[in-house]
Order: structure tokens, then C-alpha cells, then sequence
């Protein structure tokens, strides 16, 4: 990779991701042959929010390499309860680890940290940012399943605040796919997302129904829209109701369709899909072990 | 309407000359320049005043102070037809044009509330100029050209 510190999937090549990509295939081949690879290192966790599944992720990921995890825990407990600014936070953080994963509500969180670290900083989301780590376990699960070219995608749900999308969004612009945005008109893409997604050229059309292109999709990424998005509980029911997928919805899909979630779901996805083949969000859940671990390992390596 | 329109606004002796301004963006431009009179220096404004390349164009005359280049360029954000003239002893030595920075800071703050810039951290709002407005170093929120003004953080 070109850089230190992974933040945003803008910075990501498409040789950075295939590398990443590759490397993972490697170690999910063969995860032994990685099992002291990092002994005497340190990851620092640095959640800012709660979210015990990426947590989790990084500190198996790190922990199967031969390493170790340090952890801040949860900010109730923490320094940053008594006013400490982030900056001091990761400088200090810093000192204990040699590299560190930081998800924080504000976005630019993980870009400011950056500035402020020495070690690589990976940034496991910032508020309604980015979140690149899951879109590169995001595009080893198309990769496995739909190819990464000539690749015909739907993102649907909250495409605003949706941090996995905007990452995903941006990185796809690496590579021949024609991306399809499902969503309510008040949830749609942001300016900034939307301004890359032209700049770079791609094939990126929008849509408020899902039956608009639901039959030549290869790949359906969902993800959630949130009650706290919409003013009150009717409006919220009436719109949401608009974007969950059943048994029924997939009559008209390809039967070769890959659904894909970042997970939570809460009614997105029925749960009678999850026994079809088209269910791929437990796998892509799963590839977060190897493809962390390859992440880790490469940004660990890096001569600085 | 025969009067000449530069009469508008009186001569300086030694300063600069801040012309073909947008019309209305005179005090962004002061304010933009950190120019708020406590100095003691004698500023004049001409506002509104007609053109004939920009229709309504403003002119800021700053006397005893030469902006430097760096100074000016972010003026290009609000004013980007604005051109510069250095005087002294009542005539243009210099005349220029503004130039867009690549990058401004501590000039505008981002519109997104939730911003890491706007927390209590030690850092000041960057962003990075494009060719039709500017986008946050941190959040990448862009602002359009013509929402700048709206969001100087000039104090
Ligand atoms: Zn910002």
C-alpha cells in the first residue's frame, strides 16, 4: 500500500486492494502458516462506540497472527469521559501498540488521529464516514462469489449515512462495475460520495424501487435504515417497509444473485432466505478473519 | 451617469486596491483578510457599484497596507475575479490576479455539525480547493462555491 494508515477507501488502488485481496486468499488457504507471524506485536483498540462485532473481528484477526491486543474499553471507563481530547487519546495509545484500529462517532475522527500517530492507524469507522476494512472484506466476498468485473451491483437501504456504503461505493470505482443505488429520495447518496462516483467515470445510476433493476443484479448489498433517521415512528415504518427483501422479492432475481449485508440486520432480509444460495452475509461476516488478517499483516510489515 | 466610476471610492496614496469583487462580498473580503478597522488603518468600500464585466461589482481599498500574494489568494474562494493593484504614491506598481490555493485553513469551518474539526480538538478546519468549491481534509463534506461565504470562521 501506498500509505501508513488505511482511512478512507478513497486511498485504496486497485492494485492496494488486490494485493490485500490475494494476501487473504493466501491465509485463508493456509491460516497456520501465519500463526507466529506477528508474536511480540500489539494491536491497539480504540472503539469510541460500541460495536462488539468489529471489535472482535480485529482482535481474532490479530490474535491468529501470533499477536496481542490491547484494549481501551468502553469510554465510560475511559480518560476521554474526563475530557481528554482524541488527539491525546491515540498519542498516548501509541506508545503501547504498534498500531492501532479507532472507530469514533465524528467523521474525520480516524483522518485527525493520523495526523497525530507514528504507528499505521486503521480506521474502523467514523461516524457517518468510512469504513474500509469492510469493504475489503466486503470485495473479497464478491470477488468469491460475482467477480469484481463485469459486475453488476445494488446498494440499497440508508445510502446516506451508511458508512459501509460510501467505502464500498469508492472502491468499486477500481474496477468494471456498474453500480445501481436503491434507496428513499431523503437517504440517497451525499454530495462528497456522489462527486467521486462522477469523477471517476463509473456507470452509477439511481433508484427509489428495487424491482427497477432487481433482475439483472449479480450481487444485492442491503443494509439498514435506522428508526432514528426519520422524524417519527409512521414515516419511519412506511419507507423501511419499501426496502426489506423476502422469498417473494427474489421471483424476479437472477438465481445466480449474491445478497450481501454488513450485519447487524434487524427485517432487511427475511430470515427464510438465509437457507438459499443466494444468502452470502454470514460468509462475508467470516471473511473478516482472513482479510484483517492480511490487512494487518501488510500494513505490520511495512518498513517505515 | 457620465461620472467617472472610479470617483466612487477616493484615491489612496499607498495600499491596495481590492477590484472586481463580486457584487455584496466587500465585508466577506475585510473579514476574509482579518481587516476590522481596530488598527487603525483607513479602509473604504464601494459596493454595488456598476461594471462592465461583472454587472455590480465591489471595491475595497485598504491605505498603508501592502497584501502580499498569499494573503489575497483566499480570497479567490468568494472573489475570484477579484484583481489586486499595489499602490503607491498615488499610482499601480503591481497589479495581479487572485490565484487559487491548493489547500485553505483555519478560514472556513465545515457545515457538518459532527465534523472532527468542529470538536474541542487541536486542529484547525482544512480543506482542499476544487475547481468548484471545497471539501473538508477531514470529512470530505463539500462546500460549493457559492456556500463559502455562508460559512467563514472569521473572528
Ligand atoms: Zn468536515
Amino acid at each position: 500500500m501506498r500509505q501508513d494508515h488505511l482511512i478512507s477507501a478513497a486511498d485504496l488502488s486497485r492494485e492496494d486492494i488486490e494485493a490485500v485481496l490475494d494476501h487473504a486468499a493466501e491465509i485463508d488457504a493456509n491460516p497456520a502458516a501465519f500463526r507466529q507471524r506477528h508474536a511480540g506485536k500489539v494491536l491497539g483498540l480504540c472503539f469510541f462506540e460500541p460495536s462488539t462485532r468489529t471489535r472482535m473481528s480485529f482482535d481474532t484477526a490479530m490474535k491468529r497472527l501470533g499477536g496481542q491486543t490491547v484494549d481501551m474499553g468502553p469510554v465510560e471507563s475511559s480518560s476521554v469521559k474526563k475530557g481528554e481530547t482524541l488527539a491525546d487519546t491515540v498519542r498516548v495509545v501509541e506508545g503501547y501498540a504498534d498500531s492501532l484500529v479507532l472507530r469514533h462517532p465524528s467523521e474525520g475522527a480516524a483522518q485527525m488521529a493520523s495526523e497525530f500517530v507514528d504507528v499505521p492507524l486503521i480506521n474502523a469507522g467514523d461516524g457517518a464516514g468510512q469504513h474500509p476494512s469492510q469493504t475489503l472484506l466486503d470485495l473479497y466476498t464478491i470477488r468469491e462469489n460475482a467477480g469484481l468485473d463485469d459486475l453488476t451491483i445494488g446498494i440499497m437501504g440508508d445510502l446516506k449515512y451508511g458508512r459501509t456504503v460510501h467505502s464500498l461505493a469508492e472502491a468499486l470505482t477500481n474496477f468494471d462495475a456498474r453500480q445501481h443505488f436503491v434507496s428513499p429520495e431523503s437517504l440517497r447518496l451525499p454530495r462528497n460520495v456522489r462527486y467521486d462516483l462522477h469523477a471517476s467515470g463509473s456507470q452509477v445510476k439511481e433508484h427509489t424501487e428495487l424491482d427497477e433493476v432487481l433482475p439483472q443484479l449479480d450481487v444485492l448489498y442491503v443494509t439498514r435504515i435506522q428508526r432514528e433517521r426519520f422524524p417519527d415512528e409512521n414515516e419511519y415504518r412506511k419507507v423501511a417497509g419499501e426496502y426489506q427483501i423476502d422469498m417473494e422479492t427474489l421471483e424476479a432475481a437472477s438465481d445466480d444473485l449474491t445478497i450481501m449485508h454488513p450485519l447487524p440486520r434487524v427485517d432487511e432480509i427475511s430470515s427464510d432466505i438465509d437457507e438459499t444460495d443466494h444468502a452470502k452475509y454470514f460468509e462475508q461476516a467470516h471473511n473478516g478473519i482472513p482479510v484483517r488478517m492480511a490487512l494487518l499483516d501488510i500494513l505490520l510489515s511495512q518498513d517505515r | 451617469m457620465t461620472e467617472n466610476h472610479e470617483l466612487r471610492v477616493s484615491k489612496i496614496q499607498n495600499g491596495t486596491v481590492i477590484d472586481h469583487v463580486a457584487g455584496g462580498q466587500a465585508l466577506n473580503v475585510l473579514a476574509l483578510l482579518g481587516i476590522d478597522g481596530t488598527r487603525g488603518e483607513t479602509v473604504s468600500v464601494g459596493m454595488n457599484v456598476p461594471s462592465d464585466r461583472l454587472g455590480r461589482k465591489d471595491i475595497v481599498k485598504v491605505e498603508g497596507r501592502e497584501l502580499s500574494q498569499s494573503e489575497v489568494d483566499v480570497l479567490s474562494l468568494i472573489a475570484p475575479a477579484a484583481s489586486i493593484n499595489i499602490v503607491r504614491d498615488y499610482e499601480v506598481v503591481e497589479k495581479s490576479r487572485v490565484v487559487r490555493p491548493e489547500t485553505v485553513s483555519g478560514i472556513i469551518s465545515c457545515p457538518n455539525t459532527n465534523c472532527i474539526s468542529n470538536a474541542d480538538e487541536p486542529i484547525k478546519a482544512r480543506f482542499t480547493v476544487l475547481s468548484d468549491g471545497v471539501r473538508c481534509d477531514y470529512c470530505d463534506t463539500i462546500v460549493r462555491e457559492d456556500e463559502v461565504a455562508a460559512n467563514l470562521d472569521v473572528s
